[in-house]
C-alpha cells in the first residue's frame, strides 16, 4: 500500500466534480485527497487525485477515470519526478506564555502566523504532508482549535 | 431571416444522423419537441409507449438489432425518472442509446420548480455521459456529440436534458448551420481511434497460441457489436479453436458449428465450462469476466493463460489479470490475426472437447404430458429455425432460452444480460421489430416480468407490430425461487403468484389474438399456428412449475461444484 498522486485534466463544463467522485463512489474507491482548480487554460480544470493502493489498484483507478469523457489527461505522477506541496491553516490555543514558543517552532518550520488574538493564532503552512503532519504534531501539546487542510496538489518536475 | 427553435435543431439533428424512429411519451417540458414533431411527421416516426421505461426499452432493442442509435424522448421529473431502468440496462450492455429529456427553464432550475429533477445527478452513474444544455448556441454542438458518443469506442447511453426554454429560443436557420463541426470537433477531445493492433502484440498473440495446448476463445458482447461474426468464424476454424460465448454472445457463430461451445457461466453448459476450466490459454474477446460467466474469480480457469481484447481499457486487469491485452476493436485485431499462418489442427484438444460435448448435453428428455419450459423453447427453435429475433425477460425462462434456442444468426438475442431487468423483453421486442419489419420476433417472458411492463401490448397493438408473446407460465417468480430452493432450504418466501390475471383476456382486452396452451399437443399445434401468421398473438403457455435450470454453477462456486441435474440437489 502505497499513496499515489494521479493528476486529471478536465474539460471545465458543469457537474464535472460530481462525476469524479460519483465514480468514486460508484468503483468504490476512497479518495484520500482531492484539490481542484482552474489550469493554466482556463478551459481546463486541473485535479490532483491522491489515492492509497497497490499498483494494480491506481492503474485502474486511472484507467476509469480515463474513461470520463470530460476527462482530457490522466497520469499517475512519478514519485520521483514529482513536487507536492499542501496548504494547511491551524488555530492554536495560545496565550502570553507560550506564544513566544509558538513562534520559534513556527520559524523552524518556516511558517507564517497571519493572526493572533487574546487566546489562540493562526499558523498558516506549506509544504509537503509530512511537514504538514509534523507541525500539526507539535502543536498538539498547545491545543489545537481548528485544523484546515487543501489536500495536495503535485506537479512534475522540468518538461 | 428564417429561423429555427431549438426543438427544430434537435429533430434536424437527429434526421442528420439517420435516426427517424423516436420512442417516447410527452408531457409538459417537451411540449415544444412534441410540437415540432407534429409538423415532422412524414420524416420521423415517434412511437407512443405506454410508459416512459417501455420507451427506454424499445429504444434499446431498436439500437440492439439495427446496429443504430436507440432514441427516447421524456418529460422532465417523473417522465425522467422513468427511464432510468432503461438507461441502467442499456449501461450495462453497452448499447447506443441517446435518451433525451425535458427539463423546466434555466431560470428555474434549482429551485424545486414543477416536475423539477436533476436527472443529470440522477443518472451519472448509469450512462457514458450525460449533459444539461445552458443555453441555445451549445445545443447543436452538445446533441451532435451527445449522437456521436453513444456509438464511439464502447457503446453506451447518454442522456441530454434540454430546458423547455431553451427548446423554444430561436436562432438564425445560417448560424445553425455554420454552426456544425468546427467548435464540435473541438468540444470533442474524446475521439476513439480504430487502430490496427501493433505487430508486436499480434506477434505475442499468436505466439501465446502456438505455445498453448488448449485454447478457448470465449465471445462477448464486443465481438457482436464490432460486427465479427464472419472474423471470428474463420479465426476459430483456421486456429482450431473452440468458443464459448457470454449470453450477450450468443448467435456469434451458429448454433450447429462445431467449434461452437454454445453459452459458459452459472448457467452455461457443463461443456462450455469444463473446456474454460481445462484450457491453457483464455482468449477472451469483447467480454468483461462478469461474475455470472466466472462464478468464483479466484479459480476461474487458474491454469490459463489469458488474452484479453476490448476496446474499453477500463476492462483490461479489472475483474481478471491478463497476460496479454490489446485494446482496441475486435474486429480489427481478428483480421491482424487472420494474417497469420496457422500451425495446422490441433487434434487432441479439439477431440477432448468434442467428448466433452458428448458427455454432458443438455437434457432433452421431454416426453411428459405437461409443457417442460425447456421443449417449449426448443420447439420455438425448431419452428423457426434459429433465425428469430429473441427478446426475452429475465429469469428462468430467459436461462432456458439461452440454452435451448439454436441462436444462428447475430443480433438475434435481446435480453438484459449485465443489469438484469425483469420488463425489458416485452418493449425490447417493439424496437426489435420497428428496426427488423421482416425478421420474426419473438417475446419470450415470464408471468412475472411480463407484468412489468404488460402494458405496451397496447403499443404492439396499435402499430399493428407482428410480435410473438410466449408467456412462459410456472405461477412462480421462477429464478427466486431457484435460488430459494438451492440456499435457503427451499423456503419459499413471496415468489409464488397464487393470483396472476388472465393472460388471455388480457393479451384480449389489447386487441391481440390470445391462446392458452396446457398441453404439448395443444402448443404443438398453437405455435405452428401462430407462426404461419403474419400478425402478433399471445400465448400463455402453462409450464411445469417445479422445473429448475441446470447446470448451475452456484454464485460464487467455481466448476467443480456445478449442479447437473435436480437429484444433485
Ligand atoms: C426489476 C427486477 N426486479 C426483481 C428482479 C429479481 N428477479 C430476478 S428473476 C426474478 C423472477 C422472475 O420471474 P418470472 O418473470 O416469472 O420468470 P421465471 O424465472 O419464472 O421464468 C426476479 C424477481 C429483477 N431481476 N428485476
Amino acid at each position: 500500500m502505497k499513496k499515489y498522486q494521479i493528476l486529471v485534466i478536465m474539460r471545465n463544463r458543469p457537474g464535472i466534480l460530481s462525476k469524479v467522485s460519483g465514480l468514486f463512489s460508484k468503483r468504490g474507491f476512497n479518495i484520500d485527497g482531492i484539490t481542484c482548480g482552474v489550469s493554466e487554460k482556463k478551459e481546463h480544470f486541473r485535479m490532483t487525485i491522491t489515492v492509497i493502493g497497490d499498483e494494480s489498484f491506481v492503474e485502474q483507478v486511472k484507467r476509469q477515470v480515463a474513461k470520463l469523457i470530460d476527462v482530457v489527461k490522466v497520469q499517475i505522477l512519478d514519485e520521483k519526478k514529482v513536487v507536492k506541496r499542501e496548504l494547511a491553516l491551524i488555530k492554536v490555543k495560545s496565550d502570553s506564555e507560550n506564544r513566544l514558543e509558538i513562534i520559534k517552532i513556527v520559524e523552524i518550520y518556516r511558517a507564517k502566523i497571519i493572526d493572533i488574538s487574546h487566546e489562540a493564532l493562526i499558523i498558516e503552512l506549506t509544504g509537503d504532508s509530512n511537514k504538514v503532519e509534523g507541525l500539526i504534531g507539535v502543536m498538539d501539546k498547545f491545543g489545537i482549535l481548528e485544523s484546515a487542510r487543501t489536500g495536495i496538489s503535485a506537479m512534475h518536475r522540468g518538461i | 431571416m428564417r429561423e429555427i427553435n431549438g426543438a427544430e435543431i434537435i429533430l434536424e439533428i437527429l434526421q442528420e444522423h439517420d435516426l427517424n424512429t423516436v420512442f417516447g411519451y410527452p408531457g409538459g417540458s417537451v411540449l415544444p419537441i412534441y410540437d415540432a414533431l407534429h409538423s415532422y411527421r412524414e420524416k420521423i416516426d415517434h412511437i407512443l409507449t405506454r410508459h416512459e421505461q417501455g420507451a427506454a426499452h424499445a429504444a434499446d432493442g431498436y439500437a440492439r438489432c439495427s446496429g443504430k442509435t436507440g432514441v427516447c424522448i421524456v418529460t422532465s421529473g417523473p417522465g425522467a425518472a422513468n427511464t432510468v431502468s432503461g438507461l441502467m440496462t442499456a449501461y450495462m450492455d453497452s448499447t447506443p442509446m441517446l435518451v433525451i429529456t425535458g427539463q423546466v427553464s434555466v431560470n428555474n432550475l434549482g429551485t424545486d420548480a414543477f416536475q423539477e429533477l436533476d436527472i443529470t445527478g440522477v443518472t451519472d452513474s448509469i450512462t457514458k455521459h450525460n449533459y444539461l444544455v445552458r443555453s441555445i448556441e451549445e445545443l447543436s454542438d452538445l446533441l451532435r456529440e451527445a449522437i456521436y458518443l453513444t456509438e464511439n469506442g464502447r457503446p453506451g447511453p447518454v442522456l441530454i436534458d434540454i430546458p423547455k426554454d431553451i427548446q423554444t429560443s430561436k436562432m438564425s436557420y445560417d448560424n445553425f448551420q455554420n454552426s456544425c463541426s468546427s467548435e464540435y470537433n473541438t468540444v470533442s477531445e474524446y475521439k476513439y481511434i480504430y487502430e490496427k493492433p501493433k505487430k508486436n502484440e499480434t506477434d505475442e498473440f499468436i505466439e501465446m497460441i502456438r505455445k498453448s495446448k488448449r485454447p478457448v476463445i470465449l465471445a462477448g458482447n464486443g465481438v457482436m457489436k464490432s460486427n465479427s461474426s464472419k472474423e471470428l468464424r474463420k479465426f476459430s476454424k483456421k486456429f482450431d479453436i473452440p468458443v464459448a460465448t457470454t449470453l450477450l454472445g450468443l448467435g456469434i457463430l451458429p448454433a450447429e458449428d462445431r467449434y461452437n461451445l454454445h453459452m459458459l457461466g452459472m448457467h452455461g453448459t457443463a461443456y462450455a465450462n469444463y473446456a474454460a476450466d481445462e484450457a491453457d490459454l483464455i482468449i477472451a474477446l469483447g467480454m468483461r469476466f462478469d461474475n455470472r460467466v466466472t462464478g468464483n474469480i479466484h479459480r476461474f480457469c487458474k491454469d490459463a493463460k489469458i488474452i484479453h481484447v476490448d476496446i474499453d481499457e477500463a476492462e483490461i486487469d479489472k475483474n481478471k489479470r491478463a497476460d496479454l491485452h490489446i485494446v482496441g476493436d475486435v474486429n480489427l485485431v481478428l483480421k491482424a490475426l487472420l494474417k497469420y499462418k496457422a500451425e495446422g489442427e490441433n487434434k487432441v484438444w479439439m477431440n477432448r472437447v468434442m467428448e466433452l460435448k458428448k458427455k454432458y448435453p443438455l437434457d432433452r428428455n421431454f416426453s411428459t404430458d405437461y409443457i417442460l419450459p425447456q421443449y417449449l423453447i426448443s420447439k420455438i427453435s425448431e419452428l423457426t429455425k434459429g433465425e428469430a429475433i429473441v427478446c426475452t425477460d429475465v429469469g428462468q425462462h430467459q436461462m432456458w432460452t439461452a440454452q435451448y434456442y439454436n441462436f444462428n444468426r447475430i443480433n438475434s438475442i435481446i435480453t438484459s444480460g449485465g443489469a438484469g431487468t425483469m420488463g425489458f423483453g416485452l418493449p425490447a421486442a417493439i424496437g426489435a421489430k420497428l428496426a427488423n419489419p421482416n425478421r420474426e420476433v419473438i417475446a419470450i417472458l415470464g408471468d412475472g416480468g411480463f407484468q412489468m411492463n404488460s402494458q405496451e401490448l397496447m403499443t404492439i397493438s396499435e402499430y399493428k407490430l407482428d410480435i410473438k408473446i410466449i408467456i412462459v407460465n410456472n405461477s412462480f417468480l421462477g429464478m427466486v425461487k431457484q435460488l430459494q430452493e438451492v440456499f435457503y432450504e427451499k423456503r419459499h418466501s413471496f415468489v409464488k403468484l397464487e393470483k396472476n390475471p388472465d393472460f388471455v383476456m388480457l393479451g384480449r382486452a389489447y386487441g391481440i389474438d390470445s391462446y392458452l396452451a396446457e398441453t404439448p399437443v395443444e402448443l404443438d399445434k398453437l405455435l405452428g399456428e401462430i407462426f404461419s401468421k403474419k400478425r402478433s398473438a399471445l400465448v400463455n403457455c402453462i409450464v411445469s412449475k417445479e422445473e429448475n435450470v441446470f447446470p448451475m454453477i452456484p454464485g460464487g462456486k467455481s466448476v467443480d461444484e456445478m449442479i447437473m441435474s435436480k437429484e444433485e440437489l
